[in-house]
């Protein structure tokens, strides 16, 4: 459904070029949870601005349900990590949410039930007419979400969104993910560098290498559905998956040679 | 004196200290000025009555009128064109390469230098007024404008961008309130340039206004009249600029966390 062939972006510097992502190939299904971890300075943040169509790989490409992509396409939503800065402050989040639906097509009552419908799933029906300075992060990022939501994007783009937010917060919001994917089957492609977050959402956790990033291994996820914070935490198999991913991405910070085994 | 210093912290100290300067600075006029047989410096008090007497009467609300209508209009125009062509040159890299030496070039020509020109293409009246404060208040407005939309956060751009959000939606929602802060700078150097071109065009090139009574009574020797234009002068431009103040709060409330009522 997207499909990332051999994709290479270099940005130009003093000294040449600084070759961020090189040779990057992967397919994510239709309906999946494709999680991309790696550590810090891995150019996760350049491999997903081309993808979503915010940057333009150098050499490869992005293609989504066999189109190239070289703009954001109409089907995508972004989740950022800096949810302070991609609201806007001055509108409320009834209006933040509703902005993206303003097109042709969609009449004002259908955008209302709409952000109505999406304020309700991420529990912030209160909310509507509040400024994003007065919500807590957590909840600023949940705003953010609701926004993608009411969207209804066939693929969402999630760059570490939840960075930023307390343990607990991002326990919660990590299950919004999860009940999301299961109510409405959006395609989800999620950013991070936290193990145990990549392991729990995932259908498939894609590990990448430090820069020149590549594709080290993908990983087949196959706990069950629904998931739970304590009793999938508990799994074995959890453990097992979870050391497996972390061990990979250890080494890559210790022995970068070993990626490219 | 720690009560002197800690008052100043707090926005009701300040008030009050600053009030009291000023009201020492009037009662200190109003000392040296007192009894004063100099015609040049006539007594505070003789002023203030002729303030009070001849800006009351039609007369002087004509002239004040003529002012009030000038500068209003004058400092619109200047904020329409200054807020819509900043907008397009902060937006579009082309058209700021193309035409940034030429405006460097015409925004250090001093609006007063036009004085000739605009009376020779307006005549004696209100145009060539109107005509003078809408240049000179344009520039500040205008590249404050666009300094502020080149420099549009990239997370915003970003995720109206990812969202598809353009046209009217992208400049209503997005552009104009991001860039409001820098707009607002913009009007607040304006408004000063503005009062300055009033004056300047209203002793030169009209038949009414602050600026005109100013002259007039100089020429004619009513000295005590030409003070009291310069006291309404004061005045007004105290007066605008602190309603000014009060209005860009108003306007800015999203940006200041501490007010949680907003």
């Amino acid at each position: 459904m997207l499909i990332v062939t051999e994709l290479e972006k270099t940005y130009p510097t003093k000294k040449g070029g600084f070759t961020a992502v090189r040779d990057m190939s992967f397919t994510v299904q239709e309906g999946e949870l494709f999680s991309i971890v790696g550590p810090s300075g891995a150019g996760k943040t350049t491999l997903l601005r081309c993808i979503a169509g915010l940057d333009r790989p150098t050499s490869g490409g992005v293609y989504f349900q066999g189109r190239e992509v070289d703009g954001p396409p109409e089907d995508f939503a972004i989740v950022f990590q800096d949810y302070a800065r991609s609201l806007l402050p001055w509108a409320t989040v009834g209006t933040n949410v509703e902005l993206p639906l303003m097109k042709k097509g969609n009449t004002a009552a259908e955008r209302n039930r709409r952000v109505t419908t999406a304020l309700a799933e991420v529990g912030l029906s209160d909310a509507v007419d509040k400024k994003p300075f007065q919500l807590s992060g957590g909840m600023q990022q949940r705003v953010a979400i609701a926004r993608a939501i009411a969207y209804r994007p066939k693929v969402l783009i999630m760059d570490e969104p939840f960075a930023s937010v307390d343990a607990q917060t991002r326990a919660d919001l990590e299950d919004l993910v999860l009940r999301v994917k299961e109510e409405t089957g959006t395609t989800i492609l999620f950013v991070t560098h936290d193990v145990d977050e990549s392991v729990y959402l995932s259908n498939r956790v894609a590990m990448v290498t430090r820069s020149p990033s590549r594709i080290a291994e993908v990983v087949d996820i196959d706990l069950p559905f629904p998931r739970d914070q304590i009793a999938t935490k508990s799994l074995p198999e959890f453990a097992r998956l979870r050391a497996h991913v972390f061990g990979g991405i250890r080494d890559m910070v210790h022995d970068t040679t070993l990626a490219h085994a | 004196m720690t009560t002197l210093t800690t008052s100043v912290s707090t926005a009701r100290g300040r008030a009050v200290i600053g009030a009291a300067g000023a009201l020492t600075a009037l009662g200190a006029w109003f000392m040296l000025s007192r009894g004063s047989e100099n015609v040049y410096f006539p007594a505070l008090p003789a002023i203030l009555d002729e303030t009070w007497e001849y800006w009351r009467t039609a007369e002087g609300l004509r002239n004040l009128g003529a002012s009030l209508t000038t500068l209003s209009l004058g400092l619109c125009l200047g904020i329409v064109f200054g807020v819509a062509i900043g907008l397009v040159i902060g937006q579009l890299t082309f058209v700021e390469q193309a035409i940034s030496p030429a405006l460097e070039f015409a925004r250090a020509i001093p609006a007063t230098a036009l004085i000739p020109f605009a009376m020779m293409l307006f005549g004696v009246g209100d145009n060539t007024k109107i005509f003078l404060i809408a240049l000179g208040s344009l520039w500040p407005v205008l590249l404050n404008t666009a300094d502020g939309a080149r420099r549009i956060d990239p997370t915003l751009r970003d995720s109206a961008r990812a969202f598809r959000i353009a046209g009217f939606q992208r400049q209503a929602f997005i552009v104009v309130p991001a860039v409001l802060p820098r707009i607002l700078v913009g009007i607040r150097i304006a408004i000063p340039l503005g009062l300055i071109l009033m004056v300047t065009s209203e002793m030169v090139g009209a038949q009414e206004g602050l600026g005109f009574v100013i002259t007039q009574a100089q020429a004619t020797f009513q000295l005590v009249t030409m003070w009291s234009g310069i006291v309404v002068l004061g005045v007004l431009g105290f007066s605008i600029t602190f309603a000014y103040s009060l209005l860009e709060r108003v306007l800015l409330r999203w940006s200041d966390p501490r007010r949680e009522d907003a």
